[in-house]
């Protein structure tokens, strides 16, 4: 059994052996906003904030997350509606199948929180590990520059 | 499958040789794929992220513990740039140096600078420590000297660190790439130089003939970075699999180990 605060809210859950993280949140949480595309680190549809930091929750080892404080997509708004980033990923057409949308919502919301103006390329370096099939990013890293009021002139 | 999450070395240590075939899991970037993919399903396992002592970095030690994302932010350049080329932000805030010589893979991107700078990995166990050279731990392909119940407390350095030192790796792109070649390059002010190579050998290579006639060379000429080139080439042990071909591994290692020998001549 372990005790995670997932969200702010205190929860527990019974992982079989060594599941992931994502697989618990997905599957005894209820928690199916964190995706699972590749299960191997590779896309970053999982991307959680555990502890602060950001990380694939698909490699995370759920009994390893006792005592942790994490944080999904489905905590991850402005109290009921969409936030800046989410608003600017609709308007900007960053979102097209969006099954990698959490995951970029999740990594870019981790990347404001700490440097709330990113140039291009910072944005760009911090989306390295969520890979999109549909949007080819352009439309991505505009809205998010847009965020960031930091759009090439 | 039991888990324990010692919070300090004693306990971790403890935990360890009370089953000496636990499973010891760091940021699980390389055991969670096993876990996915290949039906790992250990019985017992110590967790030691929550480990104080393996967290720590002093001047010539650095704890197993330590993330890419510490080494990227750190003042070692050879180990910064390296830590700076692993996956991505998400596997270098989980993914330690530990676990980079735990799994002792060919390309682990932190081993070339440790093989040049003639590291060593401190082991412990509660039967006492044992300090082993690099090319003493790392013994094959994915295959190293830990023993049952040792933990990997971390890597420590010679003396002094050479004061220029250089990495590069190269892969299909600039993100998410594990290495077809990579190298790491040294120069200290009396011009003692040392070259190692990951992901063209069993183990980390280090190109000695061409250290030894690049060391005593104050100012290469055009003739002498192309001799060094050479013979970095011709010291590579490189094999052909899934990522490249063992032909373009032994040209890529003379033409990156040259570029970076100019970085740190400059
Ligand atoms: C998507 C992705 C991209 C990657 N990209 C790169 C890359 O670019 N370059 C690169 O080098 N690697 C890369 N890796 C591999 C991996 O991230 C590294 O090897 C990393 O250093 C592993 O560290 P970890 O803490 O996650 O280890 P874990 O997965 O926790 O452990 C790895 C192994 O080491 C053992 N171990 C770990 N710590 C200790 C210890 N203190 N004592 C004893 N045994 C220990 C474990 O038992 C296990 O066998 C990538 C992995 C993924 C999933
Ligand atoms: S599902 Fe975790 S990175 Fe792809
Ligand atoms: S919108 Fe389809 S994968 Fe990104």
């Amino acid at each position: 059994m372990i005790r995670i605060t997932v969200n702010g809210v205190a929860r527990t859950a019974d992982p079989a052996g060594p599941e992931s993280l994502l697989t618990t949140l997905r599957d005894r949480l209820g928690l199916p906003g964190s995706k699972n595309a590749c299960e191997q680190g590779e896309c970053g549809s999982c991307s959680v904030i555990l502890d602060g930091e950001l990380v694939c929750s698909c490699l995370v080892m759920a009994a390893d997350a006792d005592g942790s404080e994490v944080r999904t997509i489905e905590g991850i708004d402005d109290h009921g509606t969409l936030n800046a980033i989410q608003e600017a990923m609709v308007g900007a057409g960053g979102v097209q199948c969006g099954f990698c949308t959490p995951g970029i919502v999740v990594a870019a919301t981790h990347l404001f929180e700490a440097n709330p103006h990113p140039t291009e390329g910072e944005i760009r370096e911090a989306l390295a590990g969520n890979i999109c099939r549909c949007t080819g990013y352009g439309a991505i890293v505009r809205a998010l520059t847009a965020v960031a009021g930091t759009e090439a002139s | 499958m039991d888990i324990t999450l010692p919070r300090d070395l004693e306990a971790a240590l403890a935990a360890a040789a009370a089953a000496p075939d636990a499973t010891i899991l760091a940021g699980g970037t390389d055991l969670m794929v096993g876990v996915n993919y290949h039906g790992v399903r250990p019985s017992a396992v110590v967790a030691i992220r929550r480990v104080a002592e393996l967290q720590e970095w002093e001047d010539r030690f650095i704890g197993a513990g330590v993330t890419y994302r510490r080494l990227e932010a750190g003042p070692i350049p050879g180990l910064a740039q390296a830590a700076r080329t692993v996956g991505s932000p998400q596997i270098r805030s989980a993914g330690t140096i530990g676990g980079n010589l735990g799994t002792a893979s060919p390309a682990g991107d932190t081993l070339p600078f440790l093989a040049a700078v003639d590291a060593s990995v401190v082991l412990r166990s509660t039967a006492g420590e044992r300090v082993l050279r690099w090319d003493e731990f790392i013994t094959g392909p994915k295959r190293n000297a830990r023993g049952p119940g040792e933990l990997i407390i971390g890597v420590r350095f010679p003396d002094r660190l050479p004061r220029r030192q250089a990495f590069a790796k190269i892969g299909v792109r600039s993100a998410m790439v594990i290495a077809i070649a990579s190298c790491c390059v040294t120069r200290d002010e009396d011009g003692t130089t040392r070259v190692a190579l990951g992901s063209v050998g069993p183990t980390p290579i280090r190109a000695r003939r061409a250290e030894e006639m690049i060391s005593a060379e104050s100012r290469p000429t055009e003739a002498t970075l192309t001799e060094f080139s050479r013979l970095v080439a011709d010291e590579v042990r490189p094999i052909t699999d899934h990522r490249s071909t063992a032909e373009y591994r032994r040209y890529a290692s003379g033409v990156m180990a040259r570029r970076l020998l100019e970085r740190v001549l400059s």
